[in-house]
């Protein structure tokens, strides 16, 4: 293995070691979500025509779980190896900052990935699903993930202390998922909240990704594509910036 | 060629009461193959100076080489030639020792190196701790690791932060018996301390640092010989009088009374005798480190050296 690849490996075998806490629990929670809003609101809510609440559901719960659990790992990783003061064998190696993005990131996506994945494996036994355009669900998937990764890794060097990362998480990152349209269609919403949604870049990510479920959505795929792309490749610019001068890690 | 090359090195930090300056213009350089130590107090701004050598920190001004790598410009290869000891004891809860090792290893590119972490192992008495997790480590055992990391790519420069800070004797026999074989094989030691005797026995070369500046550079013989030439010791309870007390170290029952020769010697213990000091284990020895340390700490002026 090459440098960045051992610390690809690491970085797995951290989330991994700890798959109960990281993979199975973001799984139940998101299967309870599916229970209880199925449950309350699959004869309320109409979205989309023909198509049932919980089938509308499901992409979005998996989107969701897949964007909290990349930004969880790597600013987690980051911020206990830099209270823990491990990080100083990272800082000590000839490792690149290109190095430090593609570990970092990737293995994120790949717990983003695998918690979606779960996600999914569960909800196949409340509604059946559909794939009108796969091609776009992996796109979604894997560029929802590298972004909230990205973001996470932003996170993780920028907070000093753990309540700072917490302030991140529950001001920034839940209330952005949640008013994504997770839950709901926009075009359900007053035309302030539907024009408000347009701001958010999570809407397009679950829009986007939804699309590829069921033909269907909000905005056209490449609007989303070409905002979520152009917000991957703004904060992997600010990352590898702030890995390259030592933000906060090399004073 | 010099190994470590320290040339004008500046640091300024930002506190809450403005800057700090660690270091003012620290300039030394460290020949490979030296068993080299860097001596000071607290604060002395040695930890600083590892860290800009190491990639952890940057210099505000001058530059930093690593057997002719700048550390800044041409870190990654600055770095392969390092091996750091840090000075806290840190460790990756997540893994054992052997995973630990096998991780460092990787991140310097380093493949199929079990033969060398093995022998690392044995040499620094973890071998049958391998399997072990981090966690359930005592303190010394953890600082080995740290020792067996730092080493793990085999880097001609090894960097030790006060490595025995807080660690039992045994472990500091095996530490330094295998540090001395390396460096015998031909490794450049940096090594920073608090135990003087330690560094006396083992360092050729010695600089002293003192609020981010260089007040002493030598060989460690010439140090000593540069010292007052003996020290009487004896142990009392009574309090010496005022001239002596001036000169005198004083370490609980202990004083030790620097002298240049017999005929200061004397004085001091006429002294002694005419205040009725009762005086019991009296002895004369020669310097050691510590007094040469205490000599150029205690100078009000710190004079330069180039």
């Amino acid at each position: 293995m090459t440098g960045w690849q051992t610390l690809f490996y690491k970085e797995v075998l951290r989330f991994w070691k700890v798959a109960f806490q990281t993979v199975a629990a973001p799984v139940l929670t998101a299967v309870l979500y599916l229970l209880i809003f199925s449950h309350v609101l699959e004869d309320r809510v109409q979205v989309y025509g023909q198509l049932s609440y919980t089938a509308f559901l499901v992409p979005g719960l998996v989107m969701m779980s897949m964007l909290q659990n990349s930004f969880a790992n790597s600013s987690s990783s980051l911020i206990q190896s830099k209270i823990m003061g491990n990080l100083v064998f990272v800082l000590l190696t000839p490792l690149s900052h290109w190095a430090w993005f593609a570990a970092y990131v990737g293995s994120s996506v790949l717990r983003g990935l695998l918690v979606g994945l779960g996600v999914f494996a569960v909800t196949l036994a409340f509604a059946r699903p559909a794939f009108s355009a796969l091609p776009w669900v992996f796109v979604f998937a894997l560029l929802g993930a590298a972004l909230l990764a990205t973001l996470g890794v932003v996170a993780g060097l920028w907070a000093d202390k753990f309540d700072q990362m917490a302030s991140f998480q529950n001001f920034l990152i839940m209330p952005m998922t949640f008013l994504s349209g997770v839950f709901y269609s926009i075009h359900s919403l007053p035309a302030f909240w539907q024009h408000a949604s347009r701001f958010n870049p999570f809407f397009y990510m679950i829009d986007g990704f939804r699309y590829g479920f069921f033909g269907v959505s909000d905005v056209s795929p490449w609007l989303s594509l070409a905002i979520v792309g152009g917000a991957w490749v703004a904060v992997s610019f600010l990352a590898l910036r702030l890995l390259r001068t030592g933000y906060k890690i090399r004073n | 060629m010099t190994a470590v090359s320290f040339q004008s090195v500046s640091k300024t930090f930002p506190t809450p009461r403005g800057p700090f300056q660690a270091l003012h213009g620290v300039s030394l350089d460290i020949e490979e193959g030296e068993f080299f130590g860097l001596l000071g107090p607290n604060g002395a701004g040695k930890t600083t100076l590892i860290s800009i050598l190491a990639g952890l920190s940057r210099a505000t001004q001058g530059r930093v080489t690593v057997l002719g790598h700048d550390v800044q410009a041409d870190f990654a290869r600055a770095r392969q030639c390092l091996g750091v000891v840090p000075q806290e004891l840190v460790f990756d809860p997540f893994f054992n020792v052997r995973e630990t090792l096998r991780l460092q290893s990787g991140y310097f590119g380093v493949k199929n190196n079990d033969a060398w972490i093995d022998e690392l192992l044995e040499s620094l008495g973890l071998a049958d701790k391998a399997t072990a997790n981090m966690r359930q480590l005592s303190g010394g055992m953890k600082r080995r690791v740290l020792v067996a990391q730092a080493l793990v790519h085999k880097p001609p420069i090894i960097v030790l932060d006060e490595p025995t800070a807080g660690v039992d004797v045994e472990l500091r026999q095996t530490l330094w018996q295998f540090i001395a074989r390396l460096n015998k094989q031909g490794h450049t030691v940096l090594l920073t301390t608090h135990y003087l005797e330690e560094a006396e026995a083992l360092c050729g070369r010695i600089a002293m640092l003192k609020n981010g500046r260089v007040v002493a550079l030598d060989s460690t013989s010439k140090l000593l010989q540069s010292a007052n030439a003996s020290v009487l010791q004896f142990k009392t309870d009574a309090p010496l009088p005022a001239a002596l007390a001036r000169l005198a170290r004083v370490t609980g029952r202990i004083v030790q009374l620097p002298a240049h020769d017999a005929a200061e010697i004397e004085h001091h213990l006429a002294a002694l005798r005419e205040a009725g000091v009762a005086s019991e284990d009296v002895e004369i020895r020669r310097a050691d480190l510590e007094d040469v340390f205490i000599k150029v700490m205690g100078s009000e002026a710190p004079e330069a050296v180039a």
